[in-house]
């Protein structure tokens, strides 16, 4: 035990000495959190349109109101004709154009229609089509207020709710990737480079030639990085509590839980990578391309998993990132416990024994 | 109780590391293994210390097989390997607790073991080991690889890129632990170093050329051997090279080491060949055989 115990000291001296891989451990978790949180978001907000009025009467300008009066859009142009429409397009600032038809009140009252035509600028298919929807809702909105002492034939009004990120905030969904994304990262990466870098300075061989035994070297590399990235989600979900008001639906405790279980299972592929990889460079790069892709593309964090091809699809249920993401999306989102969530836990914890056995398999006890 | 091995050998895919190796290193020896770079000095390093498992042949360390008792040997082996391989962002003495503290001890209780070693660098044991000398890195390397109290000490080229001053107090350090009960064997590529073994065994290209004290490596050479010194030295060299009667030329410090075909051989003639060939200043004496010349000569 004493042996042990050194080991894991001399780890914590390794890690604490080196000013990249504490960046990696400390610096990333954070930026990473904040980047997505705050830049990189789906949802819109104070999208700069312009508007094309060729009627200017009392309907369209209360429209125009509705629209500005938004916290989705800002009008910051008023186009006076339509050879304007494609400059203004072209100077990249205006996202859409509402244009409305000549007497556009007057053919309200008289032929009880009129139209308007919404122009997107949809290099960016996404937020085009997010334009479109929150102008149609707004345009909607004025309709239903107008015709409400109106008798129509009849009508169908869709009540939707949104449950569980009703105001649709894009963080909620980002929070359970990054935290996935980052105890994989600093789990997998940073203990294979470790035991990699052992390898290439030649250390390992004298610690070949020393009575501790591999799973003793392996336990002590594995402890520290258990330990930092507990605190690591620790501070993830601290840090999307308080900034992002992202709620905690589930028990805390079971969360905790289930993170330590997915830090394990990356420490056990981290430990499978370091079998492999014989340098720190290639340990780096397997688990970049061999994790980190798979992660971000296949695991339901950006990309839903459900509209991805088949092949896909059963490929994904192979990443353990997958299931953790669904784990943490239910405790945090929805508040469910263990007895919804046991069936992934499961998963999870096949996964670990089986990369654990591979690796103690191939874990060689001599240079060769 | 020492080390023995008997017909070792051991390939690396195609390339065969080394051939057919049998010695054997008696308790309390100092014994040299003495050879170029990639004679297979290493790999013999790396079977004796379990890293590898030889593919025929048998080798036991304190009377532990190295394939079957591994465990037991590394609990009782000291080795340095070749390359610096400690902690460099471990300070001197967090790089020695640590090794004490795998090998369940401390270095309070070994300290009168690498005493010796460990006062001259102890005033830096603040410094990390990357930014130690080559000479200082050796020293805790040596004092790592001693504080377990080793019964055999394993030691692959420990000298190599050490400054002449060091490698002197490093072979006096050795031959203290010697004095201590320790087996010690030791790899070099100088020769110099060679004399100060109890024996050695010369080898090349992965085969044992002959094992034995070094006064006796020295006496069976066959030859007399001489000390040629010229004016122009390149020329010298030349010369004799192409002198009818040569039997090996190898230039040797500010010396060339000449050795004749003939039993009868004549320092006059030799003197008046090369002043007939433009050379000045000649000496020519007759010296004693080093065992870089014996190497040179069982290599050819």
């Amino acid at each position: 035990m004493k042996r042990f115990i050194g080991f894991v000291k001399k780890e914590f001296y390794h890690i604490f000495r080196d000013k990249r891989s504490l960046f990696i451990l400390f610096g990333m978790p954070i930026a990473q959190i904040l980047l997505f949180g705050f830049a990189i978001t789906n949802e819109i907000n104070n999208v700069d349109i312009a508007v094309l009025d060729h009627s200017k009467d009392a309907t369209t300008e209360e429209i125009i109101n509705k629209i500005s009066a938004s916290k989705y859009f800002t009008i910051t142009q008023f186009i006076s004709h339509e050879d304007n429409i494609e400059t203004a397009f072209k100077k990249g600032k205006i996202k859409a154009v509402i244009n409305f038809e000549k007497d556009f009140s007057k053919n309200l009252i008289k032929e009880r229609k009129a139209s308007l035509q919404i122009l997107t600028d949809a290099t960016d298919p996404n937020t085009a089509n997010s334009i479109t929807n929150y102008i149609n809702a707004i345009l909607q909105n004025y309709q239903q207020a107008e015709n409400k002492d109106i008798e129509v034939a009849y009508q169908i009004i869709p009540q939707t709710r949104m449950v569980y990120n009703p105001e649709l905030k894009s963080v909620f969904m980002f929070v359970p990737g990054v935290m996935t994304i980052i105890l994989m990262l600093v789990s997998a990466m940073m203990t294979s480079i470790s035991i990699t870098r052992e390898k290439e300075l030649g250390t390992m061989e004298i610690l070949l030639v020393s009575p501790l035994k591999p799973f003793q070297v392996i336990i002590g590399k594995v402890v520290p990085y258990i330990f930092l990235s507990v605190v690591n989600a620790m501070v993830i979900v601290l840090l999307s509590i308080t900034i992002f008001k992202m709620p905690i639906q589930g028990s805390l405790f079971l969360l905790g839980a289930e993170s330590v279980l997915f830090i394990i299972t990356s420490l056990a592929l981290g430990i499978l990578i370091s079998t492999i990889a014989q340098t720190q460079q290639a340990a780096m790069m397997i688990s970049l391309m061999g994790l980190m892709l798979p992660v971000i593309l296949l695991s339901g964090f950006i990309f839903p998993i459900t509209s991805m091809p088949i092949p896909l699809q059963v490929i994904s249920n192979i990443i353990p990132a997958k299931w953790f993401i669904i784990i943490i999306k239910g405790i945090m989102l929805k508040g469910v416990g263990i007895s919804y969530l046991w069936k992934e836990s499961l998963i999870l914890i096949a996964m670990t024994l089986f990369f654990i056995s591979l690796s103690i398999k191939k874990y060689k006890i001599r240079l060769e | 109780m020492g080390i023995s091995l008997s017909n070792i050998s051991k390939s690396y895919k195609k390339v065969k590391a080394v051939q057919d190796i049998s010695f054997e290193v008696k308790p309390g020896e100092l014994f040299g293994l003495i050879g170029p770079d990639g004679a297979g000095k290493t790999t013999l390093f790396r079977i004796l210390t379990t890293l590898l498992t030889p593919d025929q042949g048998t080798a036991t360390v304190t009377d532990l097989d190295v394939v079957k008792d591994y465990k037991s040997i590394r609990k009782s082996v000291g080795y340095m390997p070749g390359r610096f391989s400690l902690y460099q962002d471990l300070t001197i003495e967090e790089n020695l607790t640590f090794f004490a503290t795998i090998f369940g001890t401390t270095i309070e209780e070994n300290y009168d073991l690498i005493e010796d070693i460990y006062v001259q660098i102890e005033p830096f044991k603040k410094r990390r080991a990357g930014k130690l000398s080559g000479g200082m890195k050796q020293k805790l390397a040596l004092s790592c690889a001693l504080i377990h109290k080793p019964k055999v000490l394993f030691l692959d080229e420990p000298t190599t890129g050490v400054d002449p001053v060091s490698r002197k107090e490093f072979w006096e350090m050795l031959k203290r632990l010697q004095k201590k009960g320790i087996t010690i064997l030791v790899s070099t590529p100088y020769m110099d170093e060679a004399a100060l073994c109890d024996r050695i065994a010369l080898i090349q290209d992965g085969s044992i050329l002959d094992i034995d004290s070094p006064e006796k490596i020295v006496e069976k050479f066959p030859k007399n051997i001489f000390n040629v010194k010229a004016n122009n030295m390149y020329k010298l060299i030349q010369e004799l090279q192409s002198y009818q009667h040569s039997y090996s030329v190898y230039p040797f410090g500010e010396f060339v080491h000449y050795t004749d075909q003939r039993d009868a051989f004549e320092i006059k003639d030799l003197q008046s060949h090369l002043k007939n060939q433009g050379l000045d200043n000649i000496i020519i004496e007759k010296t004693q055989p080093n065992i870089e010349d014996a190497f040179m000569e069982l290599a050819k």
